[in-house]
C-alpha cells in the first residue's frame, strides 16, 4: 500500500474529477428536471475541487508514477489548471444555451468532465499506451457531445464524420506509435528517447513510425492537410460543443505533441522540424485565405482556428525550449480567445435562433455598444492586433522562428497575418459600421455576461502585462523538459 | 533633472484615460456631456505635454525625461520613454491639435458622439506614444493600436465609400508595418534588446543594412504616404470625416517621416546613404508627379490629400540630403505642414458641413457669402503654395537651400513644386471662392460661426506666427540634427567591410 500511495497523490486530480464525474452521472439519475442545477453547481465544484488539489500538491520538481506510466511535471500542472479554467468558463457561457436547447442534462456534465479526464491523462501521459488512452477517451466522449442533440440532422453528420476521420486519425497515431515500438523495444517515452539517443536502430523505420505519428497528431490539431473535418464539425455540431472542441483540447493537444515529438523523438527533430514547416505554412495559407470566403461565423472561426494551429506549429518546429514555451503561450492565448469568440455567439443566440452568420453580428454596435466593444477586443486580438494578447502570442513564436533560423518562412507568415486581418476586420465592420437588421433585445444571464466581459478584457489586460501568462508558459517548459 | 514626475507618461494617459472615461458616458443621450469631457480630457492633455517644451534642455542633443521601467523581462522589453528635439514638436503638435479636432466635430457630428470623441483622445495618447517610445515593441504596440480607432473613425463616421477607405487603410498600413516587426525581432536576436539606442551603436554589414532599411521603408514610406505606395491615403481622406482627415493629415503622416529618422536613418546610416539616390528619386516623384495629379482633381479633400503627399515629398527629400538645412527644413516643414493641412482640410470641412458636396463644381462665389471665411481659406491656400510670410514657406525654402548643396538639379526640380503648388491650390481658390455666385446653395450660405472662427483664427495665427519666427521651432531641434548627422556620418559597417 505504502509503495502505491505517492503514484495516487500524482494522480489525485485526474482520480477525483473521475470520481465526480460518475457521481454526476448517478446523482442525475436520482434529480428531479428542477433541481438539475445541482449538476451544474457540483460540476463547477469539481473543477474548483481539482484546480485546488493541482496547486497544492504542486512542486517545481517532475516526479513519475506508475512505474513511469504516468508523469507529474510543472507543465502538466500548468496546462491541468489551464484545462479546469477554461472548462468552467464554458460551462458558465453553455448554460443558458443548452437549457433552451433541452440539453441541459447529466450527460453534457459527465461527458464533458470524462473528456476532461481524458485531456489530463493526455497532458502527465508518459507512455504511448497512456496517451492513446487519454486521446480516446477525450476523442469519444468528443463524438457522443457533438451527437447530443440527436434529432439535429446536421449535428449527427457532423458527429459521424468527426467519430469516422478521428478514428483514422488514431489509428494512424497507434500505427506510427507501433513502429517506434518495433524500432526501439520500448513504450515508455523516456526510454524511447534514451535508446534512440545511443543510436537509431533502423532509420527508414523510425521515418515511418514518425510520419505516421505526425500525421495522427496533426489531424487531432487539425493542421493543413488534416483539417477537413474542421470545419464541417465546427459548422455542424450545436454552439457548445464546437466551443469544446476549439477551445481547451488544444491544451492537452499540445501536451501531447511536446511529449511524442519533443521527450521522445527529439533525435530525429531535424525530422520533424521539415515535416512541420510544410504543414504550418500550409495551415496559414489555407486557414486564412478560405476564411474570407465564409459567411458562416462558426466556418469562419474554423479556418481561422487552422490558421491559429499554423502558427502554434511555428513555436515547437523551432525545436527550442524558448520555443515551446512561446507555443505554450501561444496556445494558452489562442484558448482564451476562442472562448470569448464562441461565447459572443452563444451570447446573441436565444430560442429558436442560432446567431451563427456573420450577418447576426450587423451594427452590433447600436444594439449593445459594450457588446460590439468585447467582440471587438477578440477580434483585433485573433487578428494579431497589439496592445491585445494575441498579439504577443504571434510575437513570442514568430520571435522563436527567426531564432531558429526560418526568416522566409516568418516573412511569409507576417504577409499572410495581414491577409488574416481582413476577415476579422470584416467582423469588426459588420458590428460598427453597418446597420443591425434585427431590433431584438439580447438576453442573458448577468454571470454570463459577467465572465464574457471579465473573459475578453483578460485579453486586452494580459496585452498590457504579456509576462504573467509568458512567465507561467516559460516556467512550465523549462522545468519540465 | 525634473525625473520626479513622469512627464511623457502623463502626457500618453491622461488623453487616453480620458478618452475611457468619454466612452463611459454611454449613448447619444448624454452626448453633451460627452463633448465636453472630451474638450476637458484634450486641454488637460495638451496642459499635460507643455513641460515637454518648457523643462527641455535645448543644449542636449539626446534623450530627456526618460522614463524606464521593465515590462517584458523575458524579452528584455522595458516601457522606456524619451524625447528628443525631433519629438517634442511633434509631441506638442499632436496634443494641440486633439483640442483642435474636438472643437471642429462639436456639433457636426450627432451620432455616437461619446465614441467619436473618444477616439480622438484615444488616438492622440497613443501617437505621443509612438513619438516617444525608445523600445521597439513599446513603440510597435504604440504605432499598431492607434490604427483600431482610425480604423474606426473611417469607418463609423465617413463618407459613402468608406468602408473600403477604412479596410485599405488598415491592411496597408499593417503589412508595411510587420516587416518592421520582423526587423526588430531580427536586431533582438543581434543584441539581446529592443532598445533602440542599442540599435544605434550596433555594426551590421551593407546587405543586412539594406535589408533592415526595406523592412523600415515598407512600414514608413506607406505611412507617410511616398510614391508608389501613397494610394491608399486619397481614399482614406476623402472618405474621412473632418476630423479624421485632420489627424490624418497633420499627425499620423508626419510618423512616417519622423519613424525614419528615428531608425531607418541611425540604425542603418551606410544603407541610408547607399539608397540615398533611390530616397531623393521616390522623394523628387512625390513633388512633382503627385502635384500634377493634384492638378486635375475635382473633389476638394483629394486635391488637398495629394497636395500632402506633395508636401511629404519634401520632408523625405530633406532628410536624405543628409545636411542640415535639409534636415531642419524638413522638421519645420513637418509641423508647418500639420498647421496647413488640418486647416485646409477643416475649410473643406466647413463648406462640406453646409453644402454636403466636396466637389469643386458644386461651389463658385462662395466669397460673396461667406467673406470672413474666404479671407481664412485664401490665406491657408497662400499657405500651403508657400508663400513667403507663411510657415509653409520656411520648410519649402530650407529644403530646397539644402538640396542645392547637394545637386543643382535636386533644388530645381523641387523648387518646380513652388510654381505647381500655387497652380492647384490657387486654381481651386479661384473656382470655389471667386466668380459669381454658383447656385443656389452657394447663395444660401451662412458664414462661419464663433466656433468655427476660433478654430480657423487659432491656426492662421500660428501658419503666419511660424511663417515670420520659426525659430521655437529650429531652436529646439537644433542640437538633436546635428548629433544625428554626425552619428550619420560614421559608417556602422563592421571592421573589415
Amino acid at each position: 500500500m505504502n509503495e502505491i500511495l505517492p503514484d495516487l497523490i500524482s494522480a489525485l486530480p485526474e482520480i477525483f474529477v473521475l470520481g465526480m464525474a460518475m457521481f454526476i452521472l448517478l446523482l442525475d439519475l436520482f434529480l428531479k428536471p428542477s433541481n438539475r442545477v445541482l449538476i451544474y453547481v457540483f460540476s463547477q465544484l469539481t473543477l474548483a475541487g481539482a484546480a485546488a488539489i493541482t496547486i497544492l500538491t504542486h512542486t517545481p520538481a517532475v516526479s513519475y508514477a506508475f512505474t513511469g506510466m504516468f508523469v507529474d511535471d510543472p507543465m502538466s500542472d500548468v496546462l491541468k489548471v489551464m484545462i479546469y479554467i477554461g472548462t468552467a468558463i464554458m460551462f458558465v457561457y453553455t448554460r443558458q444555451y443548452l437549457t433552451l436547447r433541452g440539453m441541459f442534462r447529466g450527460e453534457y456534465y459527465a461527458l464533458v468532465l470524462f473528456a476532461m479526464v481524458g485531456m489530463m491523462i493526455m497532458v502527465s501521459g508518459q507512455n504511448f499506451l497512456t496517451l492513446y488512452m487519454g486521446l480516446e477517451l477525450l476523442s469519444l466522449c468528443l463524438y457522443a457531445l457533438v451527437a447530443l442533440d440527436r434529432d439535429n440532422p446536421r449535428a449527427t453528420e457532423a458527429a459521424m464524420k468527426y467519430f469516422v476521420l478521428g478514428a483514422l486519425a488514431s489509428g494512424m497515431l497507434l500505427y506510427g506509435m507501433s513502429m517506434m515500438y518495433g524500432a526501439t523495444g520500448s513504450l515508455d517515452i523516456i526510454e524511447v528517447g534514451n535508446s534512440l539517443t545511443q543510436g537509431a536502430p533502423t532509420y527508414s523505420m523510425l521515418i515511418l513510425g514518425l510520419v505516421f505519428i505526425v500525421a495522427g497528431l496533426a489531424f487531432k490539431l487539425g493542421a493543413v492537410p488534416f483539417q477537413m473535418w474542421v470545419p464541417d464539425v465546427y459548422h455542424g455540431a450545436p454552439t457548445a460543443m464546437t466551443m469544446l472542441i476549439g477551445s481547451v483540447p488544444k491544451l492537452a493537444a499540445f501536451a501531447m505533441v511536446i511529449r511524442l515529438l519533443v521527450q521522445g523523438l527529439y533525435v530525429l527533430a531535424v525530422d520533424w522540424q521539415g515535416m512541420l514547416v510544410i504543414m504550418a505554412v500550409l495551415s496559414i495559407i489555407i486557414g486564412n485565405v478560405t476564411a474570407i470566403a465564409q459567411t458562416n461565423l462558426k466556418r469562419m472561426l474554423a479556418y481561422s482556428t487552422i490558421s491559429h494551429i499554423g502558427f502554434l506549429l511555428f513555436g515547437i518546429m523551432s525545436a527550442s525550449l524558448n520555443g515551446f514555451a512561446s507555443s505554450m503561450f501561444y496556445v494558452s492565448a489562442y484558448v482564451l480567445m476562442t472562448l470569448a469568440g464562441f461565447g459572443m455567439i452563444l451570447l446573441l443566440s436565444r430560442q429558436g435562433f442560432e446567431a451563427e452568420n456573420l450577418n447576426d453580428l450587423k451594427g452590433l454596435n447600436q444594439r449593445s455598444p459594450w457588446n460590439a466593444f468585447l467582440m471587438m477586443i477578440v477580434m483585433f486580438s485573433m487578428a494579431g492586433v497589439p496592445p491585445t494578447l494575441g498579439f504577443y502570442a504571434k510575437f513570442t513564436v514568430l520571435q522563436a522562428a527567426l531564432e531558429a533560423g526560418f526568416v522566409g518562412v516568418v516573412i511569409f507568415a507576417v504577409l499572410m497575418a495581414a491577409v488574416g486581418a481582413f476577415y476579422y476586420l470584416r467582423v469588426v465592420k459588420l458590428m460598427y459600421f453597418d446597420e443591425p437588421e434585427g431590433k431584438s433585445p439580447i438576453v442573458a444571464p448577468n454571470g454570463m455576461r459577467v465572465m464574457l466581459s471579465v473573459n475578453a478584457l483578460a485579453l486586452l489586460a494580459l496585452g498590457l502585462m504579456p509576462q504573467i501568462l509568458m512567465g507561467i508558459s516559460a516556467y512550465a517548459i523549462f522545468n519540465s523538459i | 533633472m525634473m525625473t520626479e514626475l513622469p512627464i511623457i507618461s502623463l502626457a500618453i494617459w491622461v488623453p487616453i484615460l480620458a478618452g475611457i472615461l468619454v466612452l463611459f458616458t454611454g449613448d447619444d443621450r448624454r452626448a453633451c456631456l460627452a463633448r465636453w469631457l472630451a474638450l476637458t480630457g484634450s486641454i488637460a492633455g495638451f496642459l499635460a505635454t507643455l513641460p515637454l517644451y518648457t523643462g527641455f534642455d535645448f543644449a542636449n542633443g539626446g534623450f530627456q525625461f526618460q522614463e524606464r521601467l521593465s515590462w517584458i523581462p523575458a524579452f528584455n522589453i522595458h516601457y522606456h520613454l524619451g524625447v528628443d528635439g525631433i519629438s517634442v514638436p511633434l509631441i506638442l503638435l499632436t496634443s494641440f491639435m486633439t483640442m483642435i479636432v474636438v472643437v471642429a466635430g462639436w456639433e457636426v457630428i450627432e451620432k455616437r458622439v461619446a465614441q467619436y470623441m473618444a477616439s480622438f483622445l484615444i488616438m492622440s495618447g497613443l501617437m505621443i506614444g509612438v513619438f516617444s517610445a525608445l523600445d521597439t515593441i513599446l513603440y510597435y504596440v504604440f504605432w499598431e493600436a492607434m490604427l483600431i480607432p482610425m480604423f474606426l473613425v473611417i469607418g463609423i463616421w465617413g463618407g459613402p465609400n468608406r468602408v473600403y477607405a477604412t479596410i485599405k487603410f488598415f491592411l496597408y498600413t499593417l503589412l508595411g508595418s510587420l516587416l518592421m516587426l520582423v526587423a526588430f525581432i531580427y536586431l533582438y536576436h543581434q543584441t539581446d534588446s529592443f532598445a533602440v539606442t542599442d540599435y544605434y551603436q550596433l555594426p551590421l554589414t551593407l546587405p543586412v543594412q539594406i535589408l533592415i532599411f526595406f523592412a523600415f521603408f515598407m512600414a514608413f514610406a506607406v505611412k507617410i504616404p511616398m510614391w508608389p505606395v501613397h494610394t491608399w491615403l486619397p481614399d482614406a481622406h476623402v472618405e474621412a470625416p473632418t476630423g479624421g482627415s485632420v489627424v490624418l493629415a497633420a499627425i499620423m503622416l508626419k510618423l512616417g517621416a519622423y519613424s525614419f529618422l528615428r531608425f531607418a536613418m541611425p540604425i542603418a546610416p551606410d544603407a541610408s546613404h547607399y539608397l540615398a539616390g533611390f530616397m531623393i528619386t521616390l522623394s523628387l516623384i512625390s513633388i512633382v508627379y503627385i502635384a500634377f495629379v493634384a492638378l486635375a482633381q475635382k473633389d476638394m479633400k483629394k486635391l488637398i490629400a495629394y497636395s500632402s503627399i506633395s508636401h511629404m515629398g519634401f520632408v523625405t527629400l530633406g532628410m536624405f540630403i543628409f545636411n542640415p538645412l535639409g534636415l531642419e527644413g524638413a522638421i519645420v516643414q513637418m509641423i508647418s505642414h500639420g498647421f496647413i493641412s488640418a486647416a485646409m482640410f477643416l475649410c473643406v470641412g466647413v463648406l462640406y458641413d453646409r453644402v454636403h458636396s466636396r466637389e469643386i463644381s458644386a461651389y463658385g462665389g462662395v466669397v460673396n457669402t461667406m467673406p470672413t471665411f474666404a479671407a481664412f481659406a485664401v490665406l491657408f491656400a497662400m499657405a500651403n503654395a508657400g508663400l513667403p510670410g507663411t510657415s509653409g514657406f520656411v520648410g519649402e525654402f530650407l529644403v530646397i537651400l539644402g538640396s542645392m548643396q547637394v545637386n543643382f538639379w535636386y533644388a530645381f526640380l523641387a523648387a518646380l513644386t513652388l510654381i505647381f503648388g500655387a497652380a492647384y491650390t490657387l486654381w481651386m481658390v479661384k473656382r470655389v471662392f471667386f466668380g459669381e455666385v454658383a447656385n443656389a446653395h452657394v447663395a444660401e450660405l451662412k458664414d462661419i460661426n464663433k466656433r468655427e472662427f476660433l478654430i480657423l483664427g487659432v491656426l492662421a495665427v500660428l501658419v503666419l506666427g511660424f511663417g515670420l519666427y520659426p525659430a521655437p521651432i529650429t531652436e529646439m531641434t537644433n542640437a538633436t540634427v546635428t548629433q544625428l548627422l554626425s552619428h550619420m556620418a560614421h559608417s556602422k559597417l563592421p571592421a573589415g567591410f
